[in-house]
């Protein structure tokens, strides 16, 4: 990761607003962009730089995409390459899996999580089995992009924080970019993957924005990074719950407290040798994570600390997690229902004690 | 496609070219027929484990269909694939050392009876999820025709999967963006132990792929001359850009689902029925009396695929199973860096 990437995320805020973006834009000559624009700009490198290269998923052309991501470049590139698909999640997901399997490399858009469980039996009995029930056969190069997360008032089926349980699946790589520069970079290093690569994109960070150098490219998958470094506590979180954890920290500082934020970026497979380092500095972790507590990725994080850093532990690990409940539409039972700035300040004041 | 198949005759005439090519039909059936006969018992014998679907009955379906296709179309089966891979020329070495969970199978001995690869042969599997094989099918035809690639992807399924959603979902998009895939249906009348009748309203299947607007057709699948013929018709359509084509091949199994499967829901009386119509009995019969075949041809048939199915089953006896410390090989490939 570079310096920009690792500074930038610290002066977001949970709404994506760019008050300070501003003034980096001024000093670096960066551009100011949306997540959302950064993450266009990558799909149109890819479209333009490998002709093997396709989108397809629901209302991704005419329609401009759910979230406006694809806006644009069913004009520039085409109804061929831009494909707008059936309401047929699994037909449409096993279709990018056997294009895949035919040398194209398919972006295989899908509006939210919630709507990929349609698809569930392809992307795990296909795509994640294949290379190794083939016996080394059949790699399958996907990638799937999905929106994720919860915070718009869009209720129970439309909000859920579901890329832990395909963190769970051996043959998945997952990712979610969380700052401008890997909604940029991200993308181009998944198609080199020979694997199934799965992006997942939180909803409240498509109009977050930010500074990106002109000359912005692929970044890693492979590993966490550190977004703003403290020396009392580790608060370990990744896509959406970034930004609030970032405000967290901030609230801390106010209070002397010196937290650090990793970002895992990469879900499966988890950077443990990040993690465990800053563990290992600050001798107190606070995993925030938007999915539910019970069976998640912050049970898997907590655990592998445990296991491997149990003796540099000053305090039990803490997590900040989703209530276990369907997400609700009301606007104060979904924010009582989410991770928040003061919660997750309330659990590293509880861990530094 | 068999490396052993013997040519008798040199076609001089079309008369005679026809008989040679209907006895290396009938050949190939009795091939996959006593293949699987040796699995049942190299089943009770533990050899082979886990789940076993038999094709005998069906072998008219496999023979006659990858008989229409060349070397560089696509093949996608399901879970009861042993005929399917056999006939488009899976070595028969590869496919029983799978079979007995040797590193020397098709798919290193990890995927078993169900799960049959071979990328040299383009055969895509032995898939176990019944539907999921057709989303890859649609795939594989999506990326041959936006890459200009003249191919026809096959992709055998059974009637239970046309209950799927799945099924409907591919039919519809291999029919609007008007796919180069020949979709097989085998219908055997059963999905597992459910019959046809007792868990689709319609059960013209032909009928229900018509109505995704797709050239769509019955075939008697217990004639293989028939099933080339349709399947031949059908793939030489989709080649030259027809589009998605659809062939119902109404057959039978004679055997149980699988080895687990104690067959009560059916009647004896039926299975008999059936039998009358074995597609590899028929055709015998039928070039006997054309007197296209003799008695000392069917000998040399069943000899030379004793000591086919001999070789398959020393071979794997003899082979080595993969070393465990590979057990994680091939979760991802090698990453290039």
């Amino acid at each position: 990761m570079n310096a920009s990437t690792a500074t930038s995320g610290t002066r977001k805020t949970v709404q994506g607003t760019r008050s300070h973006q501003a003034h980096d834009s001024a000093d670096t000559g960066a551009k100011p962009v949306s997540y959302r624009e950064a993450m266009r700009a990558a799909l149109r490198e890819a479209l333009i730089k490998d002709d093997r290269v396709f989108i397809m998923g629901e209302d991704i052309g005419r329609y401009g995409g759910c979230y406006a991501v694809t806006l644009g470049l069913l004009e520039e590139f085409g109804p061929e390459r831009i494909r707008d698909t059936p309401l047929s999640e699994s037909a449409f997901v096993g279709t990018g899996i056997g294009a895949a399997l035919a040398g194209m490399r398919p972006i295989v858009e899908i509006m939210t999580v919630n709507f990929s469980l349609l698809a569930l039996d392809q992307i795990m009995n296909n795509a994640a089995t294949m290379l190794h029930m083939s016996g080394g056969q059949l790699n399958v190069p996907l990638v799937i992009r999905m929106t994720t997360g919860a915070g718009r008032q869009v209720a129970a089926q439309h909000s859920h924080s579901l890329e832990g349980w395909y963190a769970h699946i051996p043959g998945l790589r997952i990712v979610a970019p969380a700052t401008i520069e890997d909604a940029r970079g991200m993308l181009w290093t998944a198609l080199q993957d020979p694997d199934p690569v799965l992006i997942f994109e939180h909803a409240l960070l498509y109009n977050a924005s930010g500074p990106l150098s002109p000359d912005a490219g692929p970044v890693d998958i492979d590993t966490a990074a550190i977004r703003r470094p403290g020396t009392d506590v580790s608060l370990i979180t990744y896509g959406g719950t970034l930004p609030k954890t970032l405000a967290a920290a901030d609230e801390l500082a106010a209070d002397g407290i010196a937290a650090e934020v990793v970002d895992l970026r990469t879900l499966r497979p988890l950077d443990d040798a990040t993690i465990l380092a800053s563990v290992r500095r600050t001798h107190r972790a606070v995993i925030v994570d938007e999915g539910w507590r019970s069976g998640s990725l912050s049970a898997e994080v907590s655990a592998r600390i445990t296991e491997q850093a149990f003796y540099d532990l000053d305090a039990p690990v803490e997590r900040v997690c989703t209530a276990e409940v369907p997400i609700p539409y009301a606007w104060q039972l979904e924010e009582a229902a989410l991770p928040q700035p003061a919660t997750i300040a309330a659990a590293a004041r509880k861990a530094v004690g | 496609m068999s490396g052993t198949r013997q040519h008798r005759a040199k076609p001089q005439d079309p008369a005679v070219a026809e008989a040679a090519h209907r006895r290396e039909l009938l050949r190939e059936m009795l091939r996959i027929r006593r293949f699987e006969e040796r699995c049942v018992e190299l089943y009770s014998a533990a050899k082979i484990r886990g789940f076993l679907h038999l094709y005998i009955g069906e072998e008219a379906v496999a023979v006659g269909t990858c008989r229409a296709l060349t070397p560089d179309d696509s093949i996608v089966a399901t879970y009861r694939e042993h005929g399917h891979a056999l006939a488009r020329g899976v070595g028969m070495d590869s496919l029983m050392a799978e079979m007995y969970a040797k590193v020397t199978g098709c798919s290193r001995g990890r995927g078993g009876s169900m799960h049959i690869f071979d990328t040299e042969r383009r055969f895509y599997g032995g898939n176990a999820i019944v539907g999921g094989g057709l989303p890859l099918a649609v795939g594989m035809a999506l990326a041959d025709k936006m890459r200009g690639i003249d191919r026809v992807t096959a992709c055998f399924f059974g009637d239970g999967a046309v209950a799927e959603g799945e099924f409907h979902e591919c039919m519809n998009l291999a029919a609007l963006w008007d796919l180069p895939i020949l979709f097989c249906c085998e219908n055997n009348r059963y999905a597992m132990g459910t019959a046809l009748e007792r868990a689709q309203v319609e059960t013209d299947l032909a009928a229900r792929a018509g109505s995704y607007h797709m050239v769509s057709w019955a075939v008697d699948g217990m004639d293989v001359i028939a099933v080339e013929q349709a399947a031949r018709r059908a793939a030489e359509a989709v080649r030259v850009g027809g589009g998605p084509h659809f062939l119902e091949l109404r057959t039978y199994r004679f055997r149980a689902h699988s080895m687990y499967d104690p067959d009560r829901y059916r009647d004896k009386a039926e299975i008999e029925r059936w039998k009358e119509r074995d597609p590899i009995v028929t055709l015998t019969a039928q070039l006997k009396q054309d007197g296209d075949l003799t008695d000392h041809d069917l000998e040399v048939f069943e000899k030379e695929i004793t000591a086919e199915i001999a070789h398959a089953i020393d071979t794997a006896d003899a082979a080595d199973t993969e070393p465990v410390e590979d057990l994680t090989k091939f979760v991802y490939s090698p990453r290039q860096t």
